[in-house]
């Protein structure tokens, strides 16, 4: 029996003096797929940034690959978690491919020069995500999809097991957003990477992911297996509203449909 | 879209060290006493040409390029660590810092050397280590202060620094109200080879630590969230800065006064020749920097010789209407950092 990939433990964080994640607990195998859905100000983003060390010092446990978190040097947890945060509409002066290139950090020394396996790393990502083409393109000319893509793409070059995405196709057009989703689930799939996704899309979470796990004020709510969340009372109980629900014509599967508004 | 790989970085980057070499040898001859090059070769014999060449004009060129140096890169780094076009040590209240512990220095009469750094320096090194630690202290006791917030703490920091330096000089004699204005001003009249060494350790010091930290640099400039998940030690890496640029800063204030506009402009045109990626940049500006000041000196010490213009005038003069030009003529609004 192997060591679960992440083990969260009664895990609590407070953020200013206010309680943020309370008594957070959850086992994640290697090559799961786990959308973490909820409210507004749930604390679905902290959980991400708790998970890559960016927020420290909360109570209980976090363990990566058996070792506690804090055990982690920056760059040996680099190699293993990779976090993809949100569009914060910052400038990046960068082109893509010097921008996926950085996500070898870890692997560089200062003054170090490139070596062969990081350039490999960077063309074998940007081909998973099919922006190969962007590679001389500056960041800042590129639309909200292909930038994602190519944030994604340097989450892969760094080389982590372990993928948090936070709201990775907030902003985008159904095609971009059908597209990431593909890209993920083959990152999934190919290289049994592990993906953490937050998500307010309930039926994409439920198409992609095997588990769902819903947080509401700091607390996990729901955790199951991805269908079981299309349920009147679930969902309710996670956004305080009712839902109506539709089957998919193929799958038969129930899917959340938007509510008549007028 | 910009698509700017026609020439390589590293020709730009030697062409760069091409003009800062060319500049370094010109602005030595260039004064209201023209130099001719055969009263150098000779330096003790005696001719007052020779003694101006090598005793005023080299350690001059020698002051103030390694002020430009200085003052460039720790623009540049702000800029990095705060991905704020606007952060430079006078926005964050630094320089001021600086020149507050200059200042307490000069009023209490003081005279002491440590390790063989005059107090001056000393005091100037610890008013800028002081002022950002302030700055980044307020940050710390909320932790989610945004940049520009930082940014805002930082000018405030800077006009409190200013108006404690004005009450010092109009408590102080006349004569260390003249001392105090007369440096304040920002002038490289009275540099000799004792400040070129007073300066140097502090500006070698810290620019060589802000060139290791150039890949660092890189990630903090796409977000400390990003470099963090890189495996930058974040935290570690921008106490680093703090401290190169304190000392950078601090080195250069204690000797020439706060000569303005050279941490802003300076990094920005260079991003805009070389491109953002500081393992080019960071060069880059430690060249450029050396090579304008250098030159805005000369312009101030002969445009209306004997009399010489506070060097600051010329920075912002000469500077100002080139930032803006190079702003216009930019193709992307979002380009600039």
């Amino acid at each position: 029996m192997t060591d679960p990939i992440i083990r969260i433990c009664d895990y609590s964080f407070c953020l200013g003096g206010k309680a943020i994640l309370q008594h957070i607990s959850l086992t994640l195998e290697r090559g799961e797929y786990l959308s973490i859905i909820g409210p507004n100000g749930a604390g679905k983003t902290t959980l991400l940034k708790c998970l890559d060390g960016i927020y420290q010092k909360g109570s209980g446990a976090i363990e990566i690959k058996g070792r506690p978190l804090e055990g982690y040097s920056r760059r040996d947890l680099a190699k293993l978690v990779s976090y993809v945060p949100q569009a914060d509409g910052g400038s990046f002066p960068f082109t893509v491919k010097e921008f996926v290139l950085m996500g070898r950090y870890p692997y560089l020394s200062p003054f170090s020069s490139v070596r062969r396996q990081d350039k490999e790393a960077v063309f074998s990502a940007l081909d998973l995500t099919g922006t190969a083409e962007l590679g001389d393109r500056y960041l800042d000319t590129l639309s909200g999809g292909e930038r994602q893509k190519v944030f994604i793409s340097a989450a892969l070059a760094q080389g982590a097991e372990i993928i948090l995405l936070d709201e990775p196709t907030a902003f985008l057009d159904p095609k971009h957003e059908e597209a990431i989703y593909r890209i993920l689930g083959r990152v999934n799939r190919d290289s049994d990477a592990t993906v953490i996704s937050v998500t307010h899309d309930i039926n994409h979470a439920v198409l992609v992911s095997r588990r769902i796990l819903a947080l509401k004020g700091g607390r996990v709510v729901f955790c199951g297996p991805s269908g079981d969340v299309i349920q009147q009372g679930v969902l309710q109980e996670i956004y305080e509203k009712s839902f109506q629900f539709l089957r998919h014509p193929e799958t038969g599967r129930p899917f959340v449909v938007p509510e008549l508004i007028l | 879209m910009r698509e700017r790989k026609r020439i390589s970085r590293g020709k730009i980057l030697a062409l760069m060290a091409l003009f800062a070499l060319v500049a370094g040898a010109i602005v030595p001859f260039v004064g209201m006493r023209t130099i001719g090059l055969q009263s150098i070769l000779c330096p003790n014999n005696g001719s007052p040409d020779s003694f101006i060449f090598w005793n005023i004009r080299i350690p001059r060129l020698l002051a103030s390029s390694l002020a430009g140096a200085a003052l460039a890169i720790s623009g540049m780094a702000f800029q990095a660590m705060f991905r704020n076009p606007l952060a430079t040590p006078f926005t964050l209240g630094v320089a001021s810092g600086a020149s507050l512990g200059a200042a307490i220095y000069v009023r209490l009469g003081l005279s002491f050397s440590l390790l063989g750094v005059s107090g001056l320096s000393f005091s100037a090194f610890l008013g800028a280590l002081l002022s950002i630690a302030l700055v980044y202290g307020l940050t710390q006791i909320r932790r989610n202060f945004t940049a520009a917030t930082m940014l805002l703490a930082g000018v405030a920091m800077s006009f409190l620094f200013s108006s404690l330096i004005l009450f010092i000089q109009y408590m102080s004699g006349f004569v260390h109200s003249f001392r105090i204005l007369r440096w304040l001003m920002g002038s490289l009249e009275n540099v000799g080879y004792q400040s070129v060494l007073e300066m140097l350790p502090f500006v070698v010091g810290g620019g060589l630590m802000i060139l290791f930290l150039s890949q660092e640099l890189n990630l903090l400039l796409t977000g400390e969230e990003i470099a963090h998940s890189r495996g930058v030690e974040v935290r570690w890496v921008k106490q680093g800065l703090f401290f190169a640029t304190s000392l950078m800063v601090g080195g250069v204030v204690a000797i020439c006064g706060p000569i303005g506009f050279v941490g802003m402009m300076i990094p920005h045109i260079c991003r805009l020749m070389i491109g953002a990626d500081h393992r080019w940049l960071a060069p880059a500006t430690l060249l450029f920097g050396a090579a304008f000041l250098a030159i805005c000196d000369t312009i101030s010490r002969t445009l209306i010789a004997p009399v010489e213009i506070p060097v600051g005038v010329i920075t912002a003069l000469l500077g100002g209407p080139f930032f803006l030009w190079l702003l216009l003529r930019r193709e992307s609004e979002k380009s600039l950092l």
